[in-house]
């Protein structure tokens, strides 16, 4: 006979899990209490809920394997929402346990319940609240199948406490049937002959990767492939990486904030053969202008996102690893192209960069982790700093990228930098953040302090919630309103002008890493800053503890290339005004 | 545009909330409903929901895929092009002011083959099984004269036709 909780732990065993993110509560008791009884699972307790799915997040997309978190009934859950609808957007495989007050009382406005699986409906695969202790088995089975095939995404399982105290006789199934989900698990030959016929018949093709190539583990095929039919490479932000940065078929991310060539080259091929993208309106600009020359092949492992956005030419339906090896079978080895020399050429014409005074230039910090680093987890927050690195990190096999792309989720980097770290406790892991972003979340400095998590945070700091206030620069006739962090009570915004006369940033970030007895660093001048990410790295690595670099930035640093909220691609703001 | 009236019969799991996913799909990417009905099969764990929605082809197809990604979605039928028997159950309850009225009132209800299922002095309840647009005549030729209406309108259910070209 076995209690839901002992049930639930086997399933947990047999699935794999070797880690959980929770957060204890009144309603998850029973399972906290069978956690303490096993040494299998460790269980990392953060110090927000939502730091727990961030972490859970991180740990899959690091691992491949289903993060998992735990969280209690009411607040508990409703804190793990933001981290729940992140990871649907990035397709990341998650099930989330949460803890909910016993049958006979929902309904009844109890203390701590909440409606959960209608709370998370439209931002998860799949939720469902265990109403039968005899279900608890399949029910779970079921959750880690449908998060990580077909496209990954998160589950929410609600578990009522006295489902989980119910003893009955059972064992975790061995196998699954659900008859309303069944992933695609083929590719149509005939669809790829015609997909390949076009790029045959191409002058100006050019393939667009989006998250799906990573997610799918398509790397190594997809390099091939490009190398084999000689076509350049763009990506989008959750793209980056498909092909190696410094592969000189590679042009850059496109999109909003992408790179002159790489969204000069798609308004100007014949052919997008995109692979693991929805097309996403930052990855667009304005519909009706995009890739207007081109024919469209689109791979998904999701009908769904098949002219959704952009209309297809050719649509594939399948998984990006398959579909490519697939091809690999099919296609010959092509000549060179003038069209690869025409793109690079572009590029060499705008490259990117940063201008910036005289404080520290981001564009030199992400260079420098180039140089300095060459195997490496780097896990963005959201904002500016984010873009500038998927503008300058450069990125391979070794050099691998975490970033909350669909959602934008401030608050995600330093949450989801402990849980690559407790995925990878041997690499380097980098928290490129933001002060806005770091802010959010870094009561987990305890977590990782807890758990001596050798992370290097890198806190960007321009006192500004940066991309806001540099949309309100361009958008907004320079209105910055609600995006100063130095302002107070006592400014006048109006006359604010005048840096000299700002009070002081709050927190002051080395007294707060001080606090955690973590050692920490201020660089104001370029030329610290290799030397300070090096000592970083030692330090983190000798202390078993993180290290906090923060970077002093000219506070009015830009992101360029920027497109207009729908504006079209080829009309890019590329000169600050 | 496009826009013409669609229909779906979506087999679905029998479950708590599965009808507020359903809705909930149109709800968030803004696809109206026009009508819809549920009801369980004769396998009791599924349910058959119709409904109709009035959409160009893109929004239809994306209607179609978003509910087909659903898991508790087991199968899909587009009833729009294909022949099927449609009807709808309406009862619509009359103030009555005079004989003549009464009479009236029946021969409209011979006429659209409405019965008269109910009745006091001042008031009667016809019922139509009619297709929605039969029923939209009936209301419409009757509110030229009666003014104090309830309409009760049930929405559409559905069948696939064998035998006839349409329903």
């Amino acid at each position: 006979m076995k209690k839901g909780t002992q049930l639930w732990l086997e399933a947990l065993k047999e699935e794999d899990v070797d880690t959980i993110f929770g957060y204890p509560g009144g309603y998850v008791l029973d399972i906290f209490d069978e956690l303490y009884k096993q040494n299998d699972i460790r269980l990392i307790l953060p110090r927000h809920e939502q730091a727990a799915v961030h972490a859970a997040d991180a740990y899959a997309r690091a691992t491949g394997k289903v993060g998992v978190c735990v969280a209690t009934s009411g607040p508990g859950a409703t804190n793990l929402v933001t981290g729940i609808a992140n990871a649907n957007y990035d397709s990341v495989p998650l099930v989330c346990f949460t803890g909910q007050v016993p049958l006979d009382l929902i309904g009844n406005d109890a203390f701590q319940e909440v409606d959960f699986i209608g709370i998370t409906r439209s931002v998860c695969k799949y939720g469902v609240m265990v109403r039968d202790r005899k279900d608890l088995g399949r029910i779970i089975k079921e959750a880690f199948y449908i998060a990580r095939t077909g496209k990954p995404g998160p589950v929410v399982v609600d578990l009522p406490s006295n489902i989980m105290k119910e003893v009955m006789k059972d064992s975790y199934p061995a196998e699954v049937h659900i008859r309303g989900y069944k992933p695609n698990s083929d590719v149509h030959v005939g669809q790829l002959k015609r997909a390949l016929k076009l790029l045959r018949d191409a002058e100006r093709p050019l393939f667009l990767c989006g998250g799906g190539i990573n997610i799918a583990h398509a790397n190594q095929a997809f390099r091939q492939l490009a190398e084999i039919v000689n076509i350049p490479v763009i990506t989008t932000v959750m793209g980056k990486g498909a092909i190696p940065t410094n592969h000189p078929l590679y042009v850059g991310s496109m999109g909003m904030h992408g790179c002159y060539a790489a969204n000069k080259a798609v308004s100007e091929c014949d052919l997008l053969f995109s692979i693991g993208t929805r097309f996403n309106d930052r990855i667009t600009g304005k519909i009706s202008e995009f890739a207007k020359e081109a024919k469209i092949v689109h791979i998904d492992i999701d009908t769904a996102a098949i002219s959704r956005n952009i209309k297809v030419d050719v649509p594939v339906v399948g998984d990006a690893k398959l579909a490519i090896e697939k091809m690999l079978t099919m296609v010959k080895q092509s000549e060179k192209r003038e069209w690869v020399a025409q793109v690079k050429k572009w590029k060499e014409e705008y490259p990117l960069g940063v201008k910036s005074g005289n404080c520290v230039n981001p564009q030199r910090i992400i260079e420098s982790i180039n140089n300095i680093f060459d195997d490496f987890i780097a896990v963005t927050d959201v904002g500016q700093h984010q873009m500038w690195t998927t503008q300058f990190l450069e990125l391979d096999n070794h050099k691998k990228l975490l970033t909350s792309g669909g959602l934008g989720a401030m608050g995600f980097g330093f949450p989801a930098a402990i849980g690559a770290q407790l995925a990878y406790p041997e690499k380097q892991v980098i928290c490129i953040t933001g002060d806005g972003g770091f802010q959010m979340n870094m009561a987990e400095m305890a977590t990782a302090v807890a758990w001596e998590l050798p992370i290097v945070v890198l806190v960007f700091n321009n006192s500004f919630l940066g991309m806001v206030r540099q949309q309100q620069q361009y958008f907004c006739e320079k209105h910055y309103y609600g995006t100063c962090l130095k302002e107070r009570k006592s400014c006048q915004r109006i006359k604010c002008h005048t840096p000299e006369e700002c009070p002081p940033y709050l927190p002051d970030f080395l007294k707060f890493a001080e606090s955690y007895n973590v050692e920490a660093y201020r660089v104001t001048e370029e030329e610290q800053i290799e030397q300070t990410l090096k000592i970083a790295s030692e330090k983190a690595k000798q202390n078993k503890a993180p290290v906090l670099v923060e970077f002093i930035l000219e506070r009015y640093d830009i992101v360029l290339p920027i497109v207009r909220h729908g504006g079209t691609l080829d009309n890019m703001i590329l000169e600050e005004n | 545009m496009d826009i013409k009236k669609r229909w779906l019969a979506v087999f679905v799991e029998n479950q708590v909330g599965v009808l507020a996913k359903i809705s909930g799909i149109c709800s968030s990417k803004l696809y109206n409903i026009e009508t819809i009905t549920v009801g369980t099969t004769a396998d009791p764990t599924i349910s058959r929901m119709t409904f109709s929605f009035l959409s160009n082809d893109a929004t239809f197809e994306q209607i179609k895929k978003q509910m087909n990604r659903c898991v508790e979605v087991i199968k899909i039928i587009d009833l729009t092009d294909i022949p099927t028997h449609m009807k709808e159950l309406m009862f619509i309850k009359l103030k009555i002011n005079s004989p003549v009225e009464k009479e009236e009132v029946i021969s409209i209800a011979k006429i659209f083959r409405a019965s008269i299922i109910d009745y006091d002095m001042e008031r009667l309840i016809l019922q139509s099984v009619n297709s929605e647009v039969g029923n939209n005549d009936l209301i419409n030729l009757l509110s030229k004269r009666f003014h104090d209406m309830e309409i009760v309108r049930g929405g559409v259910v559905s069948i696939e036709a064998m035998s006839i070209s349409n329903g």
